[in-house]
């Protein structure tokens, strides 16, 4: 078709987000100032939200947007833990600098899982998923040299004095949380993220449009994989521990789904919303046993039932509010506001 | 220049467990020209659709696209290679816009970069009527302007063979007009269209040629006038709620 008709003015920014964007550096600065006054309960409070948060940011990726249900990251954060611990007490690589690769490795073992996966639809897919993890939960408790079962000790961080250790622990925790927000941003306000957002509204029409949903499936598997990775990588360097039920169990998926959830799937802010909210009910209800998590589940249904889109659903829906706005706006006399 | 047929369906057959929806059906279509499709309900022409689009894979026969045999190509490449379409059943990106929604047909259907993306869009909303309505979210529209909307990303596509299903159903007449009128000018450009319509007179307005499917079978092809005409078309729309005013 002959290009005939002049160009639309398209805008990406509003005021609001620029003032957010500003707010949420301005909130990364007071964070990483933490190390020099913060006690270090509330450190390791942070890099376990960080964590949490990061590996939130990679399901909604996956889940929300890529309409890829796993319910076996767990294999992507396992092998970033077990990734942290053999490089570096084996091959004696700085802890630290572990993390990300932690995360190449879970992608690494991410690109010819997905060939297997990727053959299965929809349920078939999710319980494909957490059978790979299962097995990767039976290979690592099968392997001696790492512990077994039981599982190992980080023992490469003897001899970094503790003050140390968790400064830069925490740093690498902020860190992450930027890199898989600013990341996850970055993806979706992209060309890769305009073919994401089709696929999760309709793949059929996505296919249609010329969008290759196959390879851009892939990618978003394997990007998520790698976050993940970096995710459980610093989460074991902070727990100092590692076990294959730790690092491969189930228990990662009811968190990922309430906190996703919860929050808003589909959107950029609803993990970091669900994130938060699940922390604070964990602070304030912890002491009350059982009762914490039929709480949390309470919650959960309420939720689901009147706010399917989630807390940030509801108030984008009401509001014109997006921290990180990824729409098109056409600005031109003949298109309505 | 362009090849000649620009697309060729050759012998497909398509059948879902013992019914056959599509028996043996071969056509035709060159640049510039528009085939109009007809037949009743479930006579199985959105599945022709669909083989030739690549969402379905026909149990036997073949489909041409400039004389290549594309039909074991995936949709996307199909797409990217000139065949751009529409849906009955209107699949809206609900959470995009209408600018965003016509902005992936041009930018991966249409290899377009971000400007020529842009411009495309600027053109396909105006041709469609759509373009007041740029900044909306696809899934608030209404009925009529999702299938504008279908009729957009089809256009957004840059196709050289376009098909249109159904996008004038339930349309006024003043509408049916200008959905009419914008057929015809993409002809004009030479891509060959290919659009199922029960509304016969809009489709009468621009066909050139117009083939017939009954229960999977092309039971008649040829001049718009005489097929619609033809006692045996007349007796696979007796008694169906198809309005067959001949107006020359
Ligand atoms: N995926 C499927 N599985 C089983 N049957 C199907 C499937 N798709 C279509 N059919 C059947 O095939 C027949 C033809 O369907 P098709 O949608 O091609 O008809 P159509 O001519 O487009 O009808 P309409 O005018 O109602 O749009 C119908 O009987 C339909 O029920
Ligand atoms: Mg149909």
């Amino acid at each position: 078709m002959t290009i005939a008709a002049r160009e639309l003015r398209v805008e990406r920014w509003t005021p609001a987000s620029r003032l957010g964007a500003m707010l949420a550096a301005a909130a990364g600065v007071a964070l990483a100032t933490f190390p020099f006054w913060a006690p270090s309960d509330i450190m390791r409070l942070v890099v376990e939200f960080a964590c949490l948060l990061a590996i939130a940011q990679m399901w909604n990726l996956l889940a929300g947007y890529g309409g890829l249900i796993s319910i076996g990251q767990q294999a992507y954060i396992g092998l970033g833990g077990y990734g942290l611990v053999v490089l570096a007490n084996d091959a004696h690589v700085n802890p630290f600098f572990c993390v990300p690769l932690g995360g190449l490795a879970a992608a690494a073992f991410a690109v010819p899982t997905s060939r297997i996966v990727f053959r299965l639809a929809g349920g078939y897919f999710a319980v494909g998923t957490w059978v790979v993890a299962e097995v990767y939960r039976l290979v690592f408790a099968n392997i001696a040299a790492l512990g077994g079962g039981s599982g190992q000790s980080l023992t490469a961080l003897i001899g970094i004095p503790r003050d140390v250790r968790e400064a830069v622990t925490y740093w690498i925790a902020i860190a992450l949380m930027a890199a898989t927000t600013g990341g996850v941003y970055w993806l979706l306000q992209s060309r890769l993220g305009l073919a994401l957002t089709a696929i999760r509204d309709s793949e059929t029409a996505a296919e249609s449009q010329g969008v290759d949903v196959a390879r851009t499936k892939f990618i978003v598997y394997v990007a998520a994989a790698f976050g993940s990775g970096c995710a459980g990588a610093l989460y074991f360097l902070n727990a100092l521990r590692i076990s294959p039920d730790a690092a491969f169990g189930m228990s990662w998926i009811p968190l990922l789904f309430f906190t996703v959830v919860i929050g808003g799937i589909g959107t950029i802010e609803g993990p970091i919303v669900g994130t938060l909210i699940y922390f604070v009910m964990r602070q304030f209800l912890s002491d009350y046993g059982s009762w914490y998590l039929i709480v949390l589940g309470v919650v959960a249904i309420v939720v689901m039932i009147w706010a399917p889109r989630g807390i940030w659903g509801l108030l984008a829906a009401r509001t014109s509010w997006r921290i990180f706005p990824l729409a098109h706006i056409v600005r031109d006399p003949r298109v309505d506001a | 220049m362009v090849p000649s047929p620009l697309v060729e369906v050759r012998n497909v057959s398509k059948r879902y467990g013992s019914l056959t929806v599509t028996a043996n059906v071969s056509l035709t279509v060159d640049a510039g020209e528009v085939l109009g499709i007809l037949g009743p309900n479930g006579a199985g022409k959105t599945t022709l659709f669909n083989i030739m689009s690549g969402d379905v894979a026909p149990d036997a026969g073949a489909v041409f696209l400039a004389g290549a045999d594309i039909t074991k190509l995936p949709p996307h490449e199909r797409c990217r290679r000139g065949i751009g379409r529409s849906y009955q059943i209107a699949k809206p990106f609900g959470g995009l816009s209408v600018y965003e929604n016509v902005l992936v047909a041009a930018l991966f259907g249409g290899r377009r970069s971000g400007r020529e993306a842009n411009a495309v869009c600027a053109e396909v909303l105006e041709l469609t009527g759509l373009m007041r309505k740029a900044n909306r979210l696809a899934g608030t529209l209404t009925l009529l302007d999702r299938k504008r909307l279908e009729f957009a990303r089809a256009l957004g596509t840059g196709p050289t063979v376009l098909l249109l299903d159904e996008i004038a159903g339930g349309l006024t007449d003043h509408e049916a007009q200008d959905v009419v009128a914008t057929v015809s000018a993409i002809r004009e450009r030479g891509i060959a269209v290919i659009w199922i319509e029960h509304v016969v007179h809009a489709l009468l307005a621009v066909a050139t040629r117009v083939i017939v499917l009954d229960a999977g079978a092309k039971i008649a092809e040829g001049e718009p006038h005489a097929v619609i005409n033809s006692p045996q078309v007349q007796r696979v729309y007796m008694g169906v709620d198809v309005e067959v005013e001949v107006g020359a």
